[in-house]
């Protein structure tokens, strides 16, 4: 089976971000791929372990984003496509467009990926849609939120698992389709030493891409109000807990 | 007319849909236009009466049932049809719905199959008295950032963030018009759907609880759990965990507490042996109280919480459960599964 992997280059998060005139002040961040996308290229190479095929990773974003593709193939992706967007953020129906586009190409030069993952969401921008955008253009069904993958052994069908608030729900699809994974799918490996060996090798294809905008247009970013307050501080160790229960009983919890 | 897509539970408003209703008909007023409301149902057929009386409170006076025998299960893109069937046949300036995965997922398809742009996840939607441009501010990096953005569009399509809106129904009401809507749908259009639905029926769930215990890297291993167990169970909360604790196969990923996974708004957090990386405090930042109990006097988590004890989580956590019970009159009964499920019933023995 053919499986394409959407991923995007984002500023790992650790402390509070920064802000400058730009928006997000980058120059002392690190990137990566979200925890969900890693869980997204797990599941791929799983999959095609299992049932044969090949995995190829695609992203949309600067040049730099080769970084992230080559981190895909360490984890055992065979290729990767990166379409040069330049640095600008782009709107979810520009970026949607930008990937049916790729992937139109790369399905007429090597034939229809069977399935198509994307993360649920991406951390920074979190617009909730790109994937189903393109599903919709490619006319593949597509569940998000999906922490659970059975293909069947006919390849024609997939079940997927979400949780709910109440539960959880299992859907039925035919392939191709596309899906939205969230972390918990699975547990991403290390990339083993042959495997950094073999991406650093890897070249990965970067094409060019013209951008039209959509109608949603980001004008700055701002730091919420955070409510400040001081710490109470109830004690040191064992000796503290009967200041614990005390505003246990306060907030009358128990 | 600003159209409301409706999320219903049995029949009834769901809570986020109190608070789509309302920044919906904010929006409607500004602009001049009636309140139109949208629903599907799945949970079976249901009296429409409770539901009627619920949006005519809300402000909206007309309502389209959306019902097609294919639509009984869910299916996201049988639904996105069908939504995007009603929002080309009624061109309302503006469609709203909450934030949740599906109301999100069936956004997203009907944004995808009109090509309309969708601004998720806005905590302020500002409507300009007429034409198609609207403000707007969105939540980003879980929450961490603020967006502000402008937004061009014939029919605008939004998301409200949870907690956004504090709801209020109408001040004045109509007369509400129900219709039922039957899109032309075609079981041939590649769809998923859902097949089998189960619901957990163990007490308190993570996001619904009124207390959570967390714990982190400090808590050392799968058995350090067993006393944020126990705490957990005293204050008939539940019991939540860090990205570390999951990694490392300490708790199952159901119970992680974060950006990737849930995001908890208790009214009390108590985080055991977590720093407080960004991925985890956007998870836990709506709690009303935090109390951090932490080794690292300077941890990110401290620094934030609203209460601390600086100590190994080993010692102050059973320490905690030891005071409970001596403060008990009498010994506490063995939670039987379900007791006190809804973490704030009062029949706890009062301490």
């Amino acid at each position: 089976m053919r499986i394409l992997v959407c991923v995007k280059r984002v500023p790992a998060s650790g402390g509070a971000p920064q802000l400058n005139a730009d928006g997000l002040d980058v120059r002392h961040l690190a990137f990566t791929v979200s925890p969900h996308e890693e869980c997204a290229i797990e599941e791929a190479v799983r999959l095609v372990a299992e049932h044969g095929g090949s995995v190829t990773v695609l992203t949309v974003g600067p040049v730099e984003a080769d970084e992230q593709l080559r981190y895909a193939i360490s984890m055992g992706a065979d290729d990767g496509v990166l379409v040069d967007t330049g640095t600008g953020e782009l709107d979810p129906q520009a970026t949607a467009a930008v990937i049916v586009d790729a992937v139109g190409d790369l399905e007429t030069a090597a034939g229809p990926f069977d399935l198509m993952f994307f993360g649920n969401e991406s951390p920074d921008a979190g617009h909730y849609q790109v994937g189903v955008r393109v599903a919709v253009a490619t006319g593949r069904p597509m569940v998000g939120g999906v922490k659970g993958i059975e293909v069947d052994p006919g390849l024609s069908r997939v079940r997927l698992r979400r949780d709910v608030p109440a539960g959880v729900e299992v859907y039925e699809t035919p392939l191709p389709a596309a899906v939205a994974v969230k972390e918990g799918l699975n547990l991403p490996r290390y990339p083993s030493m042959r495997g950094r060996l073999r991406a650093r090798k890897a070249s990965a294809t970067v094409v060019r891409a013209a951008v039209s905008a959509g109608g949603l247009r980001k004008v700055r970013l701002r730091l919420p109000e955070e409510k400040q307050s001081e710490t109470v501080l109830l004690g040191h160790g064992a000796a503290a807990a009967p200041a614990v229960v005390d505003v246990l009983q306060e907030l009358e919890v128990l | 007319m600003v159209l409301a897509f409706v999320d219903l539970d049995a029949g009834s408003l769901t809570p986020s849909a109190t608070e789509t209703l309302t920044l919906a008909r904010e929006l409607a007023s500004t602009r001049g236009e009636p309140l139109r409301a949208m629903t599907f149902d799945d949970s079976g057929r249901h009296d429409d009466a409770p539901t009627a009386a619920e949006l005519t409170t809300y402000g909206v006076v007309r309502w389209f049932r959306v019902a097609h025998p294919l639509l009984d299960a869910y299916s996201p893109e049988l639904w996105g049809a069908a939504s995007a069937q009603l929002v080309r046949t009624l061109a309302p300036s503006a469609v709203v719905a909450s934030a949740g995965d599906r109301t999100t997922e069936v956004m997203a398809q009907t944004a995808a199959r009109l090509d309309l742009p969708l601004a998720a996840n806005c905590t302020t939607i500002t409507a300009t008295a007429s034409g198609d441009e609207w403000r707007l501010t969105r939540v980003r990096n879980g929450g961490m950032l603020l967006e502000d953005a402008e937004l061009v569009a014939s029919t605008a399509l939004f998301t409200v963030a949870a907690g956004a809106i504090e709801p209020a129904p109408a001040s004045v009401v109509g007369d509400l018009t129900t219709e039922t809507f039957s899109p032309v749908l075609d079981d041939t259009l590649p769809h998923a759907r859902v097949i089998e639905r189960t619901t957990r029926g163990d007490g308190v769930t993570l996001a619904s609880a009124r207390v959570v215990v967390s714990g982190g890297r400090g808590v050392g291993g799968a058995d350090g759990f067993a006393p944020l167990e126990e705490l957990a169970e005293l204050v008939g909360g539940a019991v939540g965990c860090s990205r570390v604790a999951t990694n490392n196969g300490w708790r199952p990923h159901r119970d992680q507490v974060g950006q990737t996974g849930t995001k908890v708004n208790p009214d009390l957090y108590i985080a055991c042996g977590i720093s407080g990386a960004t991925q985890h405090w956007v998870g836990c930042m709506g709690a009303k109280h935090i109390l951090a109990i932490n080794t690292d006097p300077d941890a990110p988590l401290v620094s934030r919480a609203t209460y601390a004890v600086i100590g190994d989580v080993g010692e102050v956590v059973p320490a905690v459960v030891a005071e409970i019970r001596r403060r008990t009159p009498s010994p506490l009964p063995l939670p039987a599964p379900g007791v006190g499920a809804d973490g704030h019933d009062g029949d706890r023995p009062d301490l």
